[in-house]
């Protein structure tokens, strides 16, 4: 085995959630074509983010928990939420993960780990240190992700809790995936480190807390420093910033047009806005999931036959996941007040 | 057997009460808890009793994070204003959850404000903000107007599996009154009739509810039977009590601190025009604070406030024994 732990039944692990998650993710992309008006509103991919994500999600504990952004698809899955309910809670369906009431940007799967999704910027990071509180105090080791992205460091809540969770030694590890745009805005417009060349993760030195600038394409890189990190937090000596290098490959989101436009997923911003078609094409260049496809089998680690198997379950995972949500029923409309309190 | 503890005290009695029946609640927030003295500290130590940094965001983001966990956080913000630089966070984050995920997350959090602060403390300490917070689905709302009331519904907050904003008024803060022993609970969402009458309506919020019953005893004096209904909690608003009540009386006079527009009160007289008007045999009285910020100077600051005189007069206009306007 090798030094980080990590032997072929687990490498195999990584690139078979790598795998799910784009094939999720093409599939709900495709949606957009292939069904139109099935998913109303707001819509964001992982696509790019897949090796951050499973990289992260590979040195958790099974009680171990995570909160993320709006941009949540990928988490439940390598967690081993049913891709059908997710979908199906995409699809708005009654038969969703959570009911239809929450739709993409809300996964929830508390039963695994996976606590609650808020869609505002940045207020999901002092949820996971509120969760990490109570991990402190239930005192079984248990330590909290936090995900969130490059643009949510510019608000207060991140300092905020940064901060307090550093002040209180909580054991939680902050992810920040900085995929270099805030929508349409790029970092260095926006973020004073960026614009002085250096990167995000020294934000975490005002809070005299580790920080750590990783490539967020490389699951292995990944699962090594957000390991130490998880580490750390366990053994009580407080959370760790880690900024997690990434490339989405899609725009921010869908379109966002009122009722009667049909929606879709335009290009990407360095392209509809900069200009910048050659950023785009090394991005794809460097796409993180053909490339660790391709590491595991040069190495030896898998056959072409098996990378193409975990390819092809994947396929037909999310057949049958959009299979499920199409042909769900939706919620009886009068399940709309259900559930205002508990 | 009740004893007398101001209304302050009966709300710290209550947070300690449940501290120590159920060790999931926990207790913290700014300037709380920085000496070994600290009775909380001492009866629970630190992990469930801790001092914040100045940071509302954060801590009321923490108890949601906290709540998602398993615990029960009860946040001491003192001044009810101090929640608006955390808005998302009790808005559009703690109420929200229970319903986004179809009620797999539930979110007992109680964030414990103050409000009214009507001693000259000018224009940012000093609203009566609860109605902002009212309209907000999945978010209780109590106001307590009597020490009792102030431990009964701590206790039930606590108790409740939903976010609640206990309003607690500062000019309450020293009132003595006869608190129960041992456990009381208030149920959030149910009115009390805390006087009976037939003649006028008077529903009275928080510290108005006093101002209510000492205007409705200068009332039966004019031969007047005014009956007041303190709603102990905004969210859920307990309207069957108040329309029964105006069914017997016929007249409504509606008695809120803060300013009208947007206000509790304005929407308690919605809803007695939309469900009671075939009862209704006079406008409803609406005794608010003026629409404008709260000024330093005692005489503004007094003439934008409701008070009993106001409170009289609006009865006496509703029943038709109003002095004639000159």
């Amino acid at each position: 085995m090798p030094e980080n732990g990590l032997d072929q039944e687990r490498l195999t692990w990584l690139l078979t959630q790598m795998t799910r998650i784009r094939e999720f993710e093409e599939r709900v992309k495709r949606t957009f074509e292939e069904h139109p008006g099935v998913i109303r509103g707001h819509t964001h991919l992982a696509d790019g983010a897949e090796a951050s994500i499973v990289g992260s999600i590979a040195a958790l504990r099974p009680d171990d928990q995570l909160l993320t952004t709006y941009r949540c698809h990928g988490y439940p899955l390598a967690l081993g939420t049913d891709a059908k309910a997710m979908m199906a809670e995409i699809y708005g369906r009654e038969t969703g993960l959570c009911g239809g009431y929450g739709g993409s940007m809300h996964l929830t799967d508390v039963d695994r780990g996976f606590l609650g999704t808020s869609g505002i910027v940045g207020q999901g990071i002092p949820h996971a240190a509120g969760a990490a509180w109570a991990a402190q105090i239930r005192g079984q080791g248990q330590v909290v992700l936090s995900f969130f992205g490059d643009g949510a460091s510019k608000q207060g809540a991140f300092h905020e809790t940064m901060n307090i969770a550093s002040l209180w030694k909580l054991p939680v590890v902050f992810v920040m995936e900085n995929n270099n745009y805030n929508v349409y805005t790029r970092v260095e417009q926006e973020d004073a480190n960026a614009a002085a060349g250096e990167p995000l993760a020294v934000k975490a030195t005002a809070y005299s807390m580790p920080g750590v600038t990783v490539d967020g394409g490389d699951p292995v890189e990944v699962y090594e420093h957000v390991s130490a990190a998880v580490a750390r937090a366990r053994s009580g000596e407080g959370p760790t910033l880690v900024e997690s290098r990434v490339y989405r490959l899609s725009a921010h989101g869908n379109i966002i047009a009122p009722p009667g436009v049909p929606l879709h997923f335009p290009e990407h911003e360095a392209i509809t806005v900069f200009g910048n078609a050659e950023e785009y094409e090394a991005a794809k260049r460097g796409d993180p999931v053909p490339r660790f496809r391709a590491r595991l089998v040069t190495d030896g680690t898998l056959t072409t036959e098996e990378a193409d198997a975990i390819a092809e379950a994947a396929r037909t995972e999310m057949d049958e996941a959009v299979e499920f949500g199409l042909s769900s029923p939706f919620p009886a409309p009068e399940k709309a007040v259900d559930h205002v309190y508990a | 057997m009740p004893r007398e503890l101001p209304y302050i005290a009966a709300i710290g009695e209550a947070v300690h009460q449940e501290m120590e029946r159920d060790p999931t609640v926990l207790y913290f927030g700014q300037n709380l808890a920085t000496s070994d003295e600290d009775p909380f500290l001492q009866a629970f130590g630190a992990d469930r009793v801790r001092v914040t940094p100045i940071s509302e965001t954060a801590e009321i983001g923490m108890a949601v994070g906290a709540a998602f966990a398993g615990y029960r956080p009860v946040v001491q913000l003192y001044m009810a204003e101090f929640m608006l630089v955390a808005m998302d966070q009790v808005v559009n984050e703690a109420p929200r959850f229970h319903y986004m995920t179809a009620g797999q997350v539930t979110v007992p959090i109680v964030l414990q404000a103050g409000y009214g602060f009507t001693a000259g403390w000018a224009g940012q300490h000093t609203g009566s903000i609860y109605g902002m917070f009212m309209g907000v689905p999945g978010l209780k709302v109590a106001v307590p107007a009597t020490p009792a009331e102030a431990k009964g519904l701590m206790t039930a907050s606590i108790r409740d599996d939903n976010p609640v904003v206990f309003f607690h008024h500062y000019l309450l803060t020293l009132e003595h009154g006869d608190v129960p022993e041992g456990e009381h609970v208030v149920p959030l969402g149910e009115a009390a009739v805390v006087r009976e009458g037939g003649d006028v309506t008077i529903v009275a919020i928080g510290w108005l509810v006093g101002k209510a019953l000492a205007a409705a005893e200068q009332l039966a004096a004019e031969g007047i039977e005014a009956e007041v209904i303190d709603p102990r909690t905004l969210a859920p608003l307990d309207t069957r009590t108040i329309l029964e009540s105006v069914a017997k009386t016929g007249k409504l006079v509606v008695a809120d601190q803060s300013t009208r527009h947007g206000s509790a009160a304005a929407v308690i007289a919605a809803e007695a025009a939309s469900e009671g008007f075939s009862a209704l045999k006079a406008p409803i009285g609406l005794v608010t604070a003026l629409d404008a910020t709260i000024p330093y100077s005692q005489p503004m600051e007094e003439y934008l406030l409701p008070d009993e005189a106001k409170i009289v007069a609006a009865v006496q206009q509703a029943v038709g024994s109003a002095p004639v306007a000159a």
